[in-house]
């Protein structure tokens, strides 16, 4: 198991160091200082092993996280156990910046008591933690004995997410179906990989335990539960789609998803993560880009990339950005678009055109003089992919919530009184095509 | 409030200052304090003078405060073990507080502080938190035996908490379960033998039924635990399997990888005919490919893991090419390893789209990356042959570009290809050739030195190429020397008149002037070979190379399904098993998949087939003549103990000679008259004497029964002449029908098909009389044994010597020509038997110039023996007198042309030679017919 937890910061100082096993001593700090963080070369691998012992390290805005065993540990759970800790700590103090790391030392010390016992994870919900570590002092000394109970089934239970007892006046709910984009696009325009991942995210402000059933336009789900005739199938058949794999939140029945395909839950208070999927087939293009590059003698490139947006002309995507990769020889630029703003960036080796909003099967354009010092490398250039981003508001993946039902028998609301909302965001994940 | 305060503090007497802090009377005061101790102590400061003053503050209500005592504590205890003492009682009284979040966080301390005195006073409070109302405290505690255990075992094993924790396996709090196994099972770890985790159909029953209501983490230990478990047939392991697949839903990658490991162990055991292990297998995929959409470390582990997973089972994730493909965000480890898990999924069916991705790829900037990308291109060809062409050029494109790295390692994967398919892209050497001087790799160099000798007969300048390496001998790796070495000496075999300077030269450098040991051995085996025995220096460095395999850096089999174990795991990521990394006894049980149950049998595993074929195999190479001889020997000598080493040894020389008459042929002498094999037996006589004659007398007693003597079969065709196609045969006459018995065999790395034979006209025109039929395409190192009629109403020219024969044979690759010699004795026809009347007239009628004379030497048989030894090849004994004390026999023979052939024998009793005297209206065959008489009457 996890033999200890250290923090450092960009320069590989300590901000944060936790022994759980005998076997790891202070000089597995310093060896991974030495060997990774100082390592004149770029890190190859995120797990190292030097003299016997691993090193698991992911990084946060500059600082670096970094679990050390010397076991045959689990190593999926190590990674998965260090982004569920930075997680918990943006949920208290947010950014980890070496700054919260420095002004929130003893709550870390206190969550990491906490989480992780003799280097075996515990229990790391943000929702039960905060009932019992909290920043402003204890508050142990003043809890009963029936909340300091609620406090451990909490953490231990079954419903290990979930408080007992919340009340609101208003019973309501937040559905966003959110979705990246990603694509590969050869210059021919021929699409070498797409696919979308997408996550349903609930927001949740409902009172007592209830007990939701989620239901979307997913086609097995659909065949196994149209119980309808095949006419009535082959109709909604026409609007499901096809997902791939998808993952849920731990409150999510996995058994019954299996032998069901319902997906029934008691959802978390406030916001969680539902569920992830992914779908690779039909997928909505929102946005073709067309580039078309040509070398002018050894001196000159003459770029010109055009962008068509693919949806319902009534919608209006926004954040739009495309970036153009130049040579590293460049020496000058000049730009002319029809459509938004476009900048070379000397220090990014990229033309940036960005357009605030475009709606839906429209068309853009721009064209670009590149200016190239001679040079007497030999190497060609690699020709990055001209990359996208936006933001659309639609699902690219065609999937529909179809419903949220609430039930909560022992409280007197019904699922008429919750008020809900969906809404469906896409954005460019790697959005690329190559010229 | 900030925190960072505390790490700023770098005066001196700073513990002075922070000592008085801790003593202060005011609470605040002393909080800050030891905040700043445990800052200190973060940042590597040795606090621990500070012991007691930290230790006082310990008596607190404020948990807070509490908790960094406690952290202070947990560090430190060590050092000062008598002080820690004084924390004893607070722990104790904490183990009884009304709070059990307080009851958790003193036992849960307690186990860390690794002092005995504060162990034996654990025990106690340990025993009652194991047992405490509150779930809470329960699953602390039960991680807290693993803490007791890993300090002290046997304290543990006395105390009877083992079975305390064994029953917590069945609490009804989920978290408590999964920590209990959580702990049993590390401790079990250290006892491989112990059978602590006891696991049956109903305890598995419990971990199945927790798994549904437990955390994230306490789901990954009970997969984990599961894992462990060999079910007790296949449908127990089915059933298993049901209740463990909805967890491949999960959103936690560590909770789907364990899941993941549990079906693949499983899954062996079931029988691969199921409905279930179908739908099993299509399953699995999904879950897996989503794993590459977390995080870019997860990803990481990920594809190490898939990695073992297609070897394991290809059928996983063979429509799941595109997945791979790299993103040009991606870190450069997870590049790396989506590249490697692209060969292994290429296949006919992709190949078109991953050459055009690896040639994208091949541009990229990570020069790691190129070189792998370049790599596997190479790979690609190999493994899928239909490819080749595009993959060849590919890389040569990628040549063109210059870039060094990218030239290096593309001639690196040529060779392999080379190697792969001989005699079809050496039209390439010359672009290869022009980059020579850009090669400043060691492999790069070596794999340019090994094209440059293998074709240096199509290369005009391979001297000077050579040469040009040799001026910096002594600095080049190891591994360019030893190439460079076999690379001269492939040269001078090939084209030894100009290269007599280089090759002493470079033989010198490897001998005398260098220090490496493998050199200079390498070197003075060429040296000795050349100097002694040229033709056997040729047979030996310009031998046939073994196929290259298709399929690079496999996992070893065993290791593979150990690793299968442990997917998820570090073990997994390595692809090492954990011996190789983890220190002393712990964890390193070596683990297997199970093996499959009786009732799935009757499928049989393709795994164990393999295993019972390499005997038979060996069986088959092991030259069955010699074999028999062997036996034979070893039967008929009388004192067995020296008799087989001495006929083995027997048979081993006769082998050599075979050889060397096999060489003499390619080296273009001329005539290669006696039958190689003949030698077997000459060389056997010698040492063995007249105990042998019997022996040859049972085996031409075999051959009586089965038509005239046949020679063994000796080479005709040696596969170094006729591209990878190697003919042996030899003659024999059955029953009034002559026949040529054919021994082809493929040596060549690719499949011949469209045999053909034709034979140039001869004197006693022979020719095919059906043509030459294999059946199906001969793929290499295959061996097919036919056996081709002839008749003798082909058209006839006299050749010199009289049997010669010539003979063509096609194939799909090319037509080879080669000449043999065949024994007269296949042309005696069993009519030959002239009458007695008619043999006393034409003796008389031939001419007297026309008789010839030879001497029979060293026949140690009588007149009988010879006279049915002889009738067997269809020389027949006419009439028999004896003449003062002398056997005379009279025979006679007809050819198949209707000559006749009269004879006349004289054999004296105990004198080994033989006078035979020849009449025929043809002198010109009697030579041939006397060596028909010698090799009937000495085999």
């Amino acid at each position: 198991m996890i033999g200890g937890l250290f923090i450092y910061n960009h320069k590989g100082e300590v901000l944060i160091s936790r022994v759980y096993r005998d076997d790891i001593g202070r000089n597995a700090v310093d060896a991974f200082r030495v060997n990774v963080i100082h390592a004149r070369q770029q890190v190859r691998s995120p797990v190292t092993n030097i003299a016997r012992t691993s090193f698991f390290h992911v990084k946060r805005s500059n600082n670096w996280l970094a679990a050390v065993t010397k076991q045959n540990v689990n190593a999926a759970m190590v990674f998965e156990f260090l982004y569920k800790m930075c997680d918990v700590m943006a949920a208290y103090f947010g950014k980890i910046s070496e700054e919260n790391i420095k002004n929130n030392f003893v709550l870390i010390y206190e969550l990491l008591d906490e989480i992780l016992d003799f280097g075996y994870p515990q229990n790391s919900e943000t929702g039960a933690l905060k009932t019992f570590i909290t920043q402003q002092g204890i508050k142990s000394q003043h809890q009963t004995k029936e909340e300091q109970s609620q406090i451990t089934s909490q953490v231990t239970g079954q419903i290990g997410w979930q408080r007992e007892g919340i009340k609101y006046r208003r019973n309501e709910l937040f559905l966003d179906v959110l979705e990246s984009v990603n694509l590969l696009m050869s210059p021919q325009g021929q699409v070498l990989s797409a696919h979308v991942s997408g996550r349903v995210v609930m927001k949740s402000y409902l009172s007592g335990m209830p007990e939701c059933k989620f239901g979307m336009n997913d086609k097995i789900v659909i065949e196994k539960q149209g119980k309808g005739t095949a006419d009535e199938t082959s109709k909604s058949g026409k609007q499901s789609i096809a997902i791939d794999d998808c993952t849920f939140h731990q409150c999510v029945r996995l058994s019954k998803f299996d032998s069901e395909c319902s997906i029934s839950f008691i959802p978390p208070d406030e916001e969680f993560e539902l569920m992830r999927y992914r779908t690779t087939k039909d997928i909505i293009l929102p946005f073709r880009v067309i580039p078309l590059v040509r070398e002018v003698g050894r001196t000159k490139l003459e770029v010109k990339v055009v962008i068509k947006s693919n949806f319902k002309p009534s919608l209006l995507a926004q954040k739009i950005e495309v970036r153009i990769p130049t040579p590293l020889n460049t020496s000058g630029v000049q730009v002319i678009c029809m459509k938004g703003k476009a900048k070379y960036k000397a220090s990014e080796n990229a033309i940036v055109w960005k357009i605030k909003r475009m709606a839906g099967m429209k068309e853009s354009q721009i064209s670009a003089e590149i200016e190239l010092l001679p040079t007497n490398d030999k190497k060609k250039w690699a020709r990055p992919p001209i990359s996208m981003n936006f933001e659309v508001p639609l699902a690219p993946s065609g999937l529909k919530v179809r419903y949220l039902k609430v039930f909560e028998p022992k409280l007197n609301y019904s699922d008429h009184d919750v008020i809900k909302w969906a809404r469906y965001i896409g954005r460019s994940g790697i959005y690329e095509t190559r010229c | 409030m900030t925190d960072s305060k505390y790490f700023t503090t770098t005066k001196k007497g700073e513990i002075f200052e922070l000592k008085a802090e801790l003593n202060s009377d005011k609470k605040e005061k002393k909080k800050e304090a030891v905040k700043k101790v445990i800052a200190s102590m973060t940042v590597g400061k040795d606090v621990s003078a500070l012991f007691p003053d930290v230790v006082n503050c310990m008596q607190t209500d404020n948990l807070e405060l509490k908790k960094l005592v406690y952290l202070y504590l947990m560090n430190y205890a060590k050092s000062q073990p008598d002080m820690a003492i004084m924390a004893v009682n607070t722990f104790v009284k904490d183990c009884e507080d009304p709070n059990p979040l307080i009851r958790a966080l003193a036992v849960r301390t307690m186990g860390c502080i690794r002092v005995d005195k504060i162990t034996e006073y654990l025990c106690e409070p340990l025993r009652k938190c194991l047992k405490d109302e509150d779930p809470y405290v329960r699953k602390t505690a039960a991680v807290c035996v693993a803490k007791l255990h890993d300090i002290n075992a046997q304290l543990v094993e006395d105390q009877g908490f083992l079975d305390t924790l064994k029953d917590l396996i069945s609490d009804s709090n989920p978290m408590v379960v999964a920590n209990a196994v959580a702990a049993l099972s590390e401790i079990a770890e250290s006892h491989p033998s112990s059978n602590l985790l006891d696991l049956n159909p109903q305890s598995i029953n419990k971990l199945l039924t927790a798994l549904n209501e437990c955390t994230e983490w306490g789901q990954i230990f009970i997969l984990d635990c599961l894992a462990n478990y060999t079910p007790k047939d296949d449908r127990e392991a089915q059933s298993i399997c049901e209740r463990v697949t909805p967890r491949l839903s999960h959103a936690n990658s560590a909770v789907v990888l364990s899941a993941v490991k549990v079906l693949m162990k499983f899954m062996e055991m079931l029988s691969k005919d199921l409905d279930y292990y179908g739908t099993l297998l299509k399953k699995l995929a999904p879950p897996l490919v989503t794993l590459l959409s977390a995080e870019p470390e997860l990803q990481y582990v990920a594809l190490r893991n898939i990695n073992l997973i297609v070897q394991k089972r290809p059928e996983v994730l063979k429509h799941e090419m595109k997945v791979f493909f790299v993103k040009y965000n991606d870190p450069i480890y997870v590049k790396l390893e989506k590249l490697d898990i692209m060969i292994r999924l290429a296949s006919q069916a992709n190949i078109a789209q991953v050459l055009a991705e690896l040639k994208e790829y091949a541009t990229e900037v990570d020069v790691d990356f190129v070189r792998k990308a370049v790599r596997a291109i190479g790979r690609c060809a190999i493994k899928v042959e239909q490819s080749a062409e595009r993959c060849v050029s590919t890389l040569l494109d990628l040549i063109q570009t210059k870039v060094n790295y990218v030239v290096q390692e593309a001639i690196v994967v040529i060779k392999d290809i080379f190697r792969k398919y001989p005699n079809k892209y050496e039209s390439v050497i010359a672009t290869l050739c022009e980059n020579l001087d850009s090669l400043d790799e060691p492999e790069a160099r070596a794999a340019m030195i090994w094209i440059v000798g293998e074709y240096a007969e199509r290369i005009d300048n391979a001297d000077e190429l050579l040469e040009s390496f040799l001026e910096g001998f002594h600095d080049e790796s190891t591994q360019v020397q030893l190439q460079l070495l076999t690379a001269i000496v492939k040269l001078f075999l090939k084209k030894p008149t100009e290269t007599q300077e280089l090759v002493q030269q470079v033989l010198s450098l490897a001998t005398q002037d260098s220090d490496n040991p493998d050199l200079r051995d390498r070197g003075y085996i060429y040296w000795r070979l050349l100097s002694t025995d040229p033709v056997a220096a040729k047979e030996v460095v310009l031998a046939e190379k073994p196929l290259i395999s298709e399929e690079t850096d496999l996992i070893e089999p065993t290791l593979l399904d150990e690793l299968i174990c442990y997917i998820g795991t570090l073990a997994s990521v390595y692809h090492k098993p954990p011996s190789a990394f983890v220190e002393g006894g712990r964890g390193v049980v070596h683990k297997s998949l199970p093996p499959r149950t009786a009732s799935s049998e009757s499928t049989e595993s393709p795994e164990t087939a393999p295993a019972g074929a390499p005997p038979g195999e060996q069986l088959d190479t092991v030259p069955t003549q010699g074999d028999l001889l062997g036996d034979l020997l070893n039967l008929d000598l009388g004192p067995p103990v020296s008799g087989p080493p001495l006929a083995t040894s027997a048979v081993q020389m006769g082998a050599v000679d075979l050889l060397g008459g096999g060489l003499d042929s390619l080296i273009g002498a001329p005539s290669f008259v006696a039958p190689p094999a003949a030698a077997v037996p000459a060389n056997l006589g010698a040492p063995m004497g007249s105990g042998l004659s019997d022996l040859f007398d049972l085996t031409s007693g075999v051959g009586t029964l089965s038509g005239s003597y046949v020679a063994p079969k000796a080479v005709w065709l040696p596969a170094m002449k006729a591209k990878g196609l190697e003919i042996s045969g030899t003659f024999t006459r059955q029953a009034g029908s002559i026949s040529m018995d054919l021994q082809l065999t493929n040596k060549a790395l690719q499949v011949m098909t469209d045999f053909a034979i034709q034979f140039n006209r001869n004197s006693f025109g022979l020719a095919p009389a059906a043509p030459l039929q294999v059946h199906a395409p001969l793929s290499p190192t295959q061996t097919v044994e036919i056996s081709l009629p002839l008749s003798t109403a082909g058209s006839v020219m006299k050749t010199e010597p009289l049997n010669s024969l010539q003979v063509a044979v096609k194939n799909n690759i090319d037509v080879f020509y080669f000449s043999t010699l065949y024994p007269l004795h296949i042309l005696f026809v069993e009519d030959g038997k002239m009458d007695r009347q008619v043999f006393l007239a034409t003796w008389k009628d031939i001419p007297n110039e026309n008789e010839a004379q030879f001497q029979i030497r060293d026949c140690p048989l009588n007149a009988e023996a010879v006279s049915s030894r002889l009738q067997s090849s269809s020389i027949f004994t006419v009439a028999r007198r004896n003449v003062e004390g002398q056997d005379m026999l009279y025979q006679s023979l007809k050819l198949t042309n209707g000559i006749w052939v009269l004879a006349e024998l004289r054999i004296q009793p105990g004198n080994p030679s033989f006078t035979l005297s020849l009449k025929c209206r043809a002198p010109e065959v009697s030579q041939h017919v006397y060596q028909a008489y010698e090799t009937i009457l000495k085999n």
